[in-house]
């Protein structure tokens, strides 16, 4: 029974129409139908935050949100992030000055959490840095490099 | 994943129907059965979509109660001003539990419906006896590895631990879960494995969680949330409690205690016989650490979780010290 269903979705400010099957998650129709392919999927299964994007201003897990759920509402995702001009965002340019990386897989989904958590005001302390990312794994271990640039771009942002 | 038919609710009377037919799941924000389905433990046929419904997000305090909407999300409960200085236990509860990710996409209402971790449970293709899954094939877990599993509340059927943070604090409080007809104390809401596993909840067809309701009290208003893991965030309990505690005039005498335990049990776990051994005593290390192992009455282990009877009580014993310490 692979019924269609037509879907529209606001991605980074564009609308995009697809048919997808239901089942289909945010994750998949972004990556594999709208070539979006900067959300990365990890785990799959809502245990590692590789693929957090923002609906509606509020960091979620793609892989577990249904692609059909999100019809009318604001999706940004990693490459909606910069200004148009190519301008980062102080929490990208705060990851690439303290080197928060090391093989970039998680890095997306630590970013885009890393917005958020400081839009949240859970950015206040790196206990609180620690507590409020710890949805996002980093199986190099990068976290002092991380927790550092969410710090810095936590006062940047605020200033 | 199997493929499912998707239909989104317009109003509350249109997807108690649409859940009632047969295959029909409610889907709200699907931390739990989005990842299941992909697990091949969860297979609707037909998914209905809760989340655009209206109305059923708003979350309402005053020191008398709060009324906690179903679609009311977990982050935005533990974060609201009014939960935190009257029910602080709900509060912590709530912002210790999953990511702020998850936070922000789960609901009260789904959480009430969370299922279990257990690893058997959730691993359909290496496990086929699971009595939670298929009535009458067995128990993967009794005999297999059991450092996560229940000891109070087991049956012969079943020891899968009950995961959920929000209903541990939620039956220390009385809180009740609202059916449209029918309102249930959530410690009923939740039902014992016995002989059906397969039945985590009283609920029926065509019912649907509209709201939560917490009755205030002066215990709810001085009360806390400990929960002990294998590491400091981002994972379940190894023990957890749910305390509140109100005091004498004379600042010494208990007065009125509530606890209730998880990470231990299969369903949230009033723990009664503590909350009655220490009312008219004066709080003290000793006496209280005396009363706190009246909560591992009835337990059970099965090999590797028996350090759970030891530590669950030192975590009831904590938190009731540490409320006796805030005055």
């Amino acid at each position: 029974m692979t019924s269609q269903t037509t879907i529209h979705l606001t991605i980074n400010g564009r609308d995009h129409s697809l048919n997808v099957e239901p089942r289909v998650t945010l994750l998949d129709a972004l990556r594999d139908r709208l070539d979006l392919t900067g959300t990365k999927k990890g785990c799959d299964h809502g245990q590692c935050g590789a693929c957090t994007v923002h609906v509606d201003g509020e960091r979620v897990l793609a892989c577990l949100t249904l692609a059909a759920q999100v019809e009318g509402r604001e999706i940004t995702t990693i490459e909606g992030l910069a200004g148009a001009d190519g301008t980062l965002d102080a929490v990208q340019a705060a990851f690439l000055e303290q080197d928060a990386f090391q093989c970039g897989y998680c890095t997306p989904g630590q970013i885009m959490s890393a917005v958020a958590c400081i839009r949240e005001g859970h950015a206040n302390s790196d206990d609180e840095i620690r507590e409020y990312m710890a949805g996002n794994l980093c199986r190099c271990g990068a976290y002092p490099n991380i927790v550092a640039a969410v710090r810095q771009a936590a006062l940047e942002v605020v200033s | 994943m199997r493929d499912f038919s998707y239909v989104r609710a317009n109003s509350i009377e249109a997807a108690r129907k649409a859940a009632a037919l047969p295959g029909a799941m409610l889907l709200a924000g699907g931390t739990t059965l989005v990842d299941l389905a992909k697990c091949g433990v969860a297979q609707p046929e037909t998914v209905v979509d809760i989340t655009h419904l209206k109305g059923l997000d708003t979350i309402s305090v005053d020191a008398s109660h709060a009324t906690l909407g179903a679609l009311a999300k977990m982050s935005h409960v533990a974060d609201h001003a009014g939960i935190k200085s009257h029910f602080p236990a709900v509060s912590e509860a709530l912002w210790q539990a999953a990511s702020a990710q998850l936070r922000n996409m789960a609901t009260v209402g789904g959480n009430l419906m969370q299922r279990t971790r257990c690893p058997y449970f959730r691993d359909p293709s290496n496990f086929s006896a699971c009595n939670k899954r298929e009535p009458g094939s067995g128990c993967s877990a009794i005999g297999g590895v059991t450092r996560g599993h229940a000891v109070l509340g087991t049956s012969q059927a079943c020891i899968a631990m009950y995961p959920g943070d929000l209903a541990t604090a939620l039956v220390a409080f009385d809180a009740t879960v609202h059916l449209g007809q029918r309102v249930l104390k959530v410690d009923d809401f939740f039902l014992l494995p016995g002989d059906t596993p397969e039945r985590e909840h009283d609920i029926r067809a065509g019912e649907m969680i509209t709201a939560i309701e917490i009755p205030g009290s002066a215990a709810a208003r001085r009360s806390t949330y400990l929960k002990v893991r294998d590491r400091q965030s981002y994972e379940f309990a190894a023990a957890r409690a749910a305390v509140g505690l109100e005091l004498e005039a004379d600042g010494r005498t208990i007065r009125d205690l509530r606890v209730a335990l998880g990470g231990v049990a299969t369903k949230p776990w009033r723990a009664r016989a503590v909350e009655e051994a220490l009312k008219g005593k004066v709080l003290d290390e000793d006496t209280v650490r005396k009363a706190s192992g009246l909560a591992m009455e009835g337990a059970v282990d099965h090999g590797a979780n028996h350090y759970k009877i030891e530590l669950a009580p030192r975590v009831v014993a904590r938190a009731i010290l540490k409320l006796g310490e805030t005055a």
